[in-house]
């Protein structure tokens, strides 16, 4: 177990050395960072004043050393468009982004489990097409145009609802939330659904799948030979073993969760740190572009880092070719 | 067939004879959905001769047609048969000329993709070792990251080190890189299994033994063999790059509103979504879904149709 760990931390780590490698050639080959900080009618003795002071003469392996120590720190340097610390920038955004991600994985979750179980064990009802062909539909049609879609019924000509923004916000400490208004609640309404759609209608044809192999399986015959109850063979047998796939797969999923958010929350104007990385792409402001790569490869490399360790501890078949695992854990 | 076929049978006749075409043939939904990619692809590749204005042609584009609605409705323009954007451009030529750059950056970058993908995965298949580690530890890692991530940052850099002009005259080749980029891992991935299955077969020693170079066995003998299911991937990745210009310009870095693509047309329309003008909007929208939803199922469909499991 201890060997597996290790093997993974380090390989984590090594991740992270590349990506951050990427981020840094970023900034020394996109640009100069001078001229992005300067006026026009900065005199040359400015500008190399600026370069030196920002470390821009010395050898390059020692910038990256200084960079890369910064990063560490959460220290991405100041952004050319908002002339602020992109640390600053990124955290004053997050609980938009954060409020918005989670209430979508909500969202799925509560629809798309059920909606899979459901299908999986009326394959062949109506219901169930109808279900199946509207999650094609759902799969196909792309992020923003659900949103727009969505816009245009909701806000444009029934009017029920805002079509951008967060509304009105509450403030708890420095965390701005939108639970407790009801302009706030309503505005997430229609971008959670947009961000929600493709995870639901992925999590519920994975379930499915995940079903139909599972109710085939012999332990389900013996179940249903013992008069076991349907109930009891569908809920506590059948679904219970397709959660182990299931539970890992949405794990990764929740990156495209954060992908997906940049488009919603362009679609929707909101606030978060998706709009603010899109915005700093059109302008090319390399400081929040490196730092986001960074940031999301960081969230990247701990989420696959949970996954390999729930993988470990929950299928036991990982540890039997390892005489070293740790035959008392699970 | 009337002639009957001397040696190996001809390809069109292995083709009708095959189970593949056998199943095509029994599905009416994949039946229903390569008619509609087949159309939509004709209309795009003949856009000129059937586009009745061209959108390009300033000469041709009035301001005083602008933001007509479809002409089945009461202020619309019989000339105009989806109505005009705010530009005043004909909606149903200037949505057949997008649909062609959609498709050329679609199909240009899932050939990218390939050609970058099916290489490194035949030699990381066949030489192995730290080679393979290298090519395979990054697949994984960009395969973990979702591919418009990793195309958002590959467009912004690139922005950044072109000029606005040159970036926005490259374009194409910008998309097809970024986008081409964001999908090679699956054919590598793909490609790298089936190489470690076939390099160990007999008529890959036989080449060995007589000689043949490895560059040649792997073009020549280990590549024809592991193309089968590159079809598939390369079918489902030309829905998700279609998607990917799509959102791309959509998010405004892609094809600028000057050549409109689907995503930029959706995009323009979307600002006058408010004034009732949902034309702009809803009916490249509609061309997008159908589209991607076609090749999808065309996808899905051949997937199936080359896997021995499900026979």
């Amino acid at each position: 177990m201890i060997a597996f760990l290790v093997r993974r931390l380090l390989q984590a780590i090594a991740v992270m050395a590349v990506v951050a490698l990427c981020a840094f050639f970023m900034f020394q080959f996109v640009g100069d960072p001078v001229n992005q900080m300067v006026g026009e009618d900065a005199t040359k003795a400015d500008r190399e004043y600026l370069r030196e002071s920002l470390g821009l003469n010395d050898p390059i392996p020692v910038q990256f050393g200084k960079f890369a120590l910064k990063a560490a720190q959460g220290d991405f340097g100041v952004s050319y468009q908002h002339k602020r610390a992109v640390s600053t920038l990124i955290v004053e955004r997050m609980p938009a982004t954060l409020e918005l991600a989670v209430t979508a994985a909500i969202l799925a979750a509560l629809l798309g489990v059920p909606a899979g179980v459901y299908t999986g064990l009326r394959r062949f009802g109506f219901t169930s097409k109808l279900i199946m062909t509207l999650s094609l539909i759902g799969i196909s049609l792309p992020t923003f145009l659900i949103g727009i879609l969505l816009i245009y019924l909701f806000a444009v000509i029934l009017g029920w609802l805002p079509s951008f923004g967060r509304g009105e916000i509450v403030k708890i400490g420095a965390w701005e939330t939108n639970f407790l208004s009801v302009s706030g609640l309503k505005s997430i309404i229609l971008p959670a659904i947009t961000l929600a759609l493709f995870q639901m209608t992925f999590i519920m044809r994975l379930i499915r799948s995940e079903m139909l192999e599972v109710l085939r399986a012999d332990f389900i015959k013996f179940a249903r030979a013992r008069g076991l109850p349907n109930r009891a063979v569908h809920y506590g047998h059948a679904l219970k073993n397709t959660l182990v796939p299931v539970i890992t797969i949405i794990g990764l999923q929740l990156g495209s969760l954060i992908a997906f958010a940049i488009i919603t929350e362009t679609v929707f104007q909101w606030p978060g740190m998706g709009q603010l990385f899109l915005q700093a792409v059109q302008v090319v402001d390399i400081p929040i572009m490196s730092a986001y790569l960074i940031l999301i490869a960081f969230f990247f490399v701990v989420i696959n880092l949970i996954v390999d360790m729930l993988y470990y501890v929950v299928d036991p078949r990982l540890r039997v070719d390892q005489p070293s695992g740790g035959g008392g854990h699970g | 067939m009337p002639e009957a076929p001397v040696g190996p049978p001809s390809v069109w006749h292995r083709i009708w004879d095959s189970d593949i075409f056998y199943s095509f043939r029994s599905s009416k939904i994949t039946m229903v959905a390569a008619f509609l990619t087949a159309l939509i692809f004709l209309l795009a590749i003949f856009a000129p001769l059937v586009a009745p204005h061209s959108p390009y042609d300033v000469a041709t584009v009035d301001l005083m047609d602008a933001e007509l609605p479809p002409a089945w409705e009461a202020e619309g323009d019989p000339r105009f048969l989806l109505g005009t954007d705010n530009l005043g451009r004909d909606l149903w030529s200037t949505i057949l000329f997008g649909t062609r750059i959609s498709l050329a950056v679609g199909f240009l970058s899932v050939i990218f993709g390939l050609v970058v993908g099916v290489s490194l995965g035949l030699v990381s298949g066949y030489v192995g070792g730290y080679v393979d580690s290298f090519i395979m530890r990054v697949a994984e890692i960009q395969l973990s990251i979702p591919g418009i991530l990793i195309a958002l940052l590959l467009a912004g850099t690139l922005r950044g080190v072109l000029s606005a002009e040159a970036y926005n005259d490259a374009i194409v080749y910008v998309l097809v890189l970024t986008i081409g980029t964001s999908i090679w891992p699956q054919f590598a991935r793909t490609v790298r299994g089936s190489t470690l299955v076939e390099r160990n077969k007999e008529y890959v020693l036989a080449a060995r033994v007589i000689g043949l170079s490895r560059f040649s066995i792997m073009w020549r003998h280990v590549l024809p063999n592991v193309m089968g299911p590159v079809l598939v991937i390369a079918t489902i990745n030309l829905a998700i790059a279609i998607l990917s210009e799509a959102t791309l310009s959509f998010l405004g870095v892609g094809v600028p509103p000057t050549e409109p693509s689907l995503g930029t047309l959706i995009n323009e329309g979307q600002n006058y979504l408010f004034s009732g003008l949902w034309w702009i909007t809803i009916f490249p929208g509609m061309v997008l879904a159908v589209l991607v939803l076609a090749v999808n199922l065309l996808g899905d469909w051949l997937r199936d149709a080359l896997n021995p499991k499900l026979r």
